[in-house]
């Protein structure tokens, strides 16, 4: 035990009585600070927690009974531990990743610059931020603008969502889409007048709308219904108004599709080879499927997995560098011996170079477990107010039940000390690391 | 021993204390290119370098898009920011204007609270450095019963959560008549920097040869002296560190200004105070947030180096 933590030689000159004065002068304004402001309030906030704190009676454990038995606490202590679990390990990984990556690239450096920078910012800072990375609509947020584009261009959004038949024209909704209410023979063209398409979406190579040419085979148009500035009559193709092209239509018999066929740019369409029989004719329900609108990531559901997201944009520079500075340290004539063994590079990264680093790894890991354990700042500000339930952990509960309207001393001690065991492993492994550091 | 002691520099760098820490070098600069094992390089090479250069590409984007649309949203004006997105403001420069900082001037609410954070953040870090420094020194060479378990215990206090405190503390506070003051929120910030800080300066001290001290306390130097003298002089790296580190910490605190600062709240209180009405304050929020970011991103880049190793020091606290 001596060994080590012995520092200075006892200078064995002075006298024993002077040596303890000079001590405690030196030592005493800390140590006082300390004492009552962190030593003994850890001491009472145990005595608290055992107790009801408007009456002051020894109530055992019922405040711990409290805080595994309300649902909001439940929820806290769950959220935790998935914190604990997932962005440590996701922080973690991503530096190595990183810090392998870059060891050869040029610009590495400004990378670092760019990656570490987070760190000195405040929670706060961060939270504000990312409220606006997160802003649901996509005119807005940045992350759902991106997705957006992304999904997009792969699956292009309907052209027509929002729009409807117009009213008392015989067209009703079905499947999604709208059709004529009765079926109707190919010798009368059909008229389907539609409302509700803003000016802004109208297609660009639409033209005025105009009735189809005779001819024996089933057939109509699809136009917007609208003369803009009034006028115009419901149900009529008045001079101003267009034709919807690209409108997807369907012949219906029996329930059964059984041809298609698109408008074309004055909104006409024709079904070649119906001459036969009566058809309900339908505009598919692909016309009008909302756009996708994005992920409303600070609601319930995903509030968790969006505020780790950003916590992981705090600290995965500190990751990098730590782990970059372990790299940096490692033999290199080992690395050399396994290549020349003929390991491949994936081996020697999995078998050589990750078990090397795998303290500083460690290092990381519990660093980052304890500073997620008592993460609150990000948690009171990111999240909006509707959705703070959902991401709830420990230390916000923790505030929320004493200070914030709650005044529940008892059961928010009775938190503080959930929160001091859940830290109390990496405590005694800290203090075994920091004891080995200097004999 | 004492050649130990004498040649500090020589175990081992152990972790979390003072180490070589690659420096970070302003962005442009040539890096060192130190022969690396070529297993990484070919690691790379096999990754297909345009696959891993793409990805980091991606990961920079990622990383500095969100600051960049603070920044812009914070120049434009909440009409616009509630319209459309920040983006939008780099194809229509017009949109940006200095307006919210004007206004943001004008805020008292917001002023006071900045003034307040410099009326905490910076007697906070000066009594941590004071008190922190002698405790050290007490702990590294001054000899007395129970040195060790004391230094134990400042270890083991110095990845305490801060909610063991807060509800006894807030009776202290109350006792004395402080509570909801500045004082309160320094006493508190300075009680749970001292451990860390007696931990980190103490560790500095020991590389202190012990000829040194011996010599100065054989001219017949006070202790007190030798602090003064001998001791800080030669742990200044350490106690810049430790400064910037502090002082960080206490700038961007919510925690403690909430529970113990209502009376007189910092910049991160009096922004969170706005967020309830997000969008319809955010020509407040934005400048706002901004502003308090702007002090520790300049010593940010200041003090690179110091930043980098106070943060791979105190990242356990």
């Amino acid at each position: 035990m001596r060994r080590f933590f012995s520092a200075g030689r006892a200078p064995g000159r002075r006298w024993r009585n002077e040596r303890r004065l000079v001590a405690a002068l030196f030592l005493g304004p800390a140590a006082l600070t300390v004492l009552v402001l962190v030593a003994y309030p850890m001491a009472h906030t145990l005595w608290l927690s055992l107790h009801d704190t408007n009456t002051g009676a020894f109530v055992g454990l019922a405040n711990y009974g409290r805080m595994f038995g309300t649902e909001e606490t439940r929820r806290a202590i769950l959220n935790n531990i998935v914190w604990v679990v997932v962005a440590p390990t996701v922080v973690t990984v991503l530096g190595l990743m990183l810090a392998v990556l870059t060891q050869r690239v040029r610009w590495s450096t400004a990378l670092k610059t760019i990656l570490f920078m987070p760190m000195a910012i405040s929670f706060l800072a961060v939270g504000v931020t990312f409220r606006l990375v997160y802003d649901e609509d996509p005119q807005r947020g940045a992350l759902n603008a991106a997705l957006v584009a992304v999904h997009d261009a792969f699956s292009p959004p309907s052209r027509y969502y929002g729009v409807a038949p117009r009213d008392g024209t015989g067209l009703v909704p079905a499947e999604g889409g709208y059709q004529t209410a009765d079926p109707v023979p190919p010798t009368e063209p059909v008229a389907m007048p539609v409302v509700g398409l803003p000016r802004d979406r109208i297609p660009s190579e639409a033209v005025p709308a105009s009735p189809p040419e005779a001819g024996i085979e089933l057939r109509g148009v699809v136009w917007l219904d609208f003369t803009r500035g009034g006028g115009g009559e419901a149900g009529e193709i008045d001079a101003t108004e267009v034709g919807l092209p690209g409108m997807r239509v369907e012949a219906v018999r029996d329930g059964r599709v059984v041809a298609t066929a698109t408008t074309d740019a004055s909104g006409r369409f024709v079904f070649p080879g119906l001459t036969e029989g009566d058809y309900i004719v339908r505009l598919a329900a692909t016309n009008f499927t909302e756009p996708f609108r994005g992920v409303t990531w600070l609601g319930p559901r995903l509030v968790t997995p969006a505020v780790i997201g950003a916590y992981i944009w705090i600290w995965a520079g500190f990751a990098m560098i730590l782990i970059q500075a372990g790299l940096a340290g490692l033999p290199r004539d080992v690395l050399e011996a396994a290549r020349a063994d003929g390991a491949t590079d994936w081996q020697i990264l999995r078998r050589v170079t990750v078990p090397l680093v795998w303290p500083i790894l460690v290092v990381v890991l519990v660093t980052l477990s304890i500073n997620v354990l008592k993460i609150f700042d990000l948690l009171y500000v990111l999240p909006p107010d509707s959705s703070q339930d959902e991401a709830n952990v420990v230390a916000l509960e923790m505030y929320r039940v004493s200070f914030g309207g709650g005044l529940d001393y008892g059961l928010g001690s009775a938190l503080a000390v959930l929160l001091f065991l859940l830290v109390l492993p990496a405590m005694l492994f800290t203090i075994r690391r920091r004891r080995r550091e200097r004999l | 021993m004492t050649s130990q002691r004498s040649a500090p520099v020589a175990p081992p760098p152990p972790l979390l204390e003072p180490m070589p820490v690659p420096e970070l070098e302003p962005a442009g600069t040539a890096v060192r290119v130190e022969p690396r094992p070529s297993v990484l390089k070919r690691l790379v090479a096999i990754l297909g370098s345009g696959a891993a250069r793409v990805f980091i590409i991606v990961v920079g984007l990622f990383w500095l898009f969100p600051t960049l649309g603070l920044a812009v949203a914070s120049l434009r004006t909440a009409a616009d920011n509630s319209a459309t997105g920040w983006w939008t403001a780099l194809t229509a420069p017009s949109q940006l204007t200095l307006d919210n900082y004007a206004a943001l001037l004008g805020n008292e609410r917001i002023t006071g609270s900045l003034w307040n954070t410099v009326l905490i953040a910076v007697p906070s870090t000066v009594l941590v450095l004071v008190l922190g420094a002698l405790g050290a020194y007490a702990l590294a060479w001054l000899d007395f019963r129970g040195r060790d378990v004391v230094f134990v215990l400042a270890v083991a206090l110095t990845i305490v959560p801060v909610q063991v405190a807060l509800i006894p503390d807030a009776a202290v506070f109350r006792a004395l008549g402080i509570f909801g003051d500045i004082p309160a929120v320094i006493a508190f910030h300075v009680a749970f920097g001292l451990p860390f800080a007696v931990f980190l300066l103490r560790n500095y001290f020991l590389g202190l040869p012990e000829d040194m001290i011996e010599a100065a306390r054989a001219d017949g130097a006070s202790e007190f002296t030798v602090f003064r003298r001998v001791a800080l002089p030669f742990a200044w790296p350490a106690l810049g560190s430790l400064a910037l580190f502090q002082f960080l910490w206490v700038w961007n605190d919510l925690l403690v200004a909430l529970v113990f600062g209502f009376n007189n709240p910092p910049i991160t209180y009096a922004i969170r105070e706005q967020t309830r009405a997000f969008a319809s304050n955010i020509d407040v929020i934005a400048p706002g947030a901004l502003v308090s970011m702007a002090v520790p991103l300049i010593l940010f880049f200041t003090f690179q180096r110091y930043f980098l190793r106070s943060m791979l020091d105190g990242a356990l606290k």
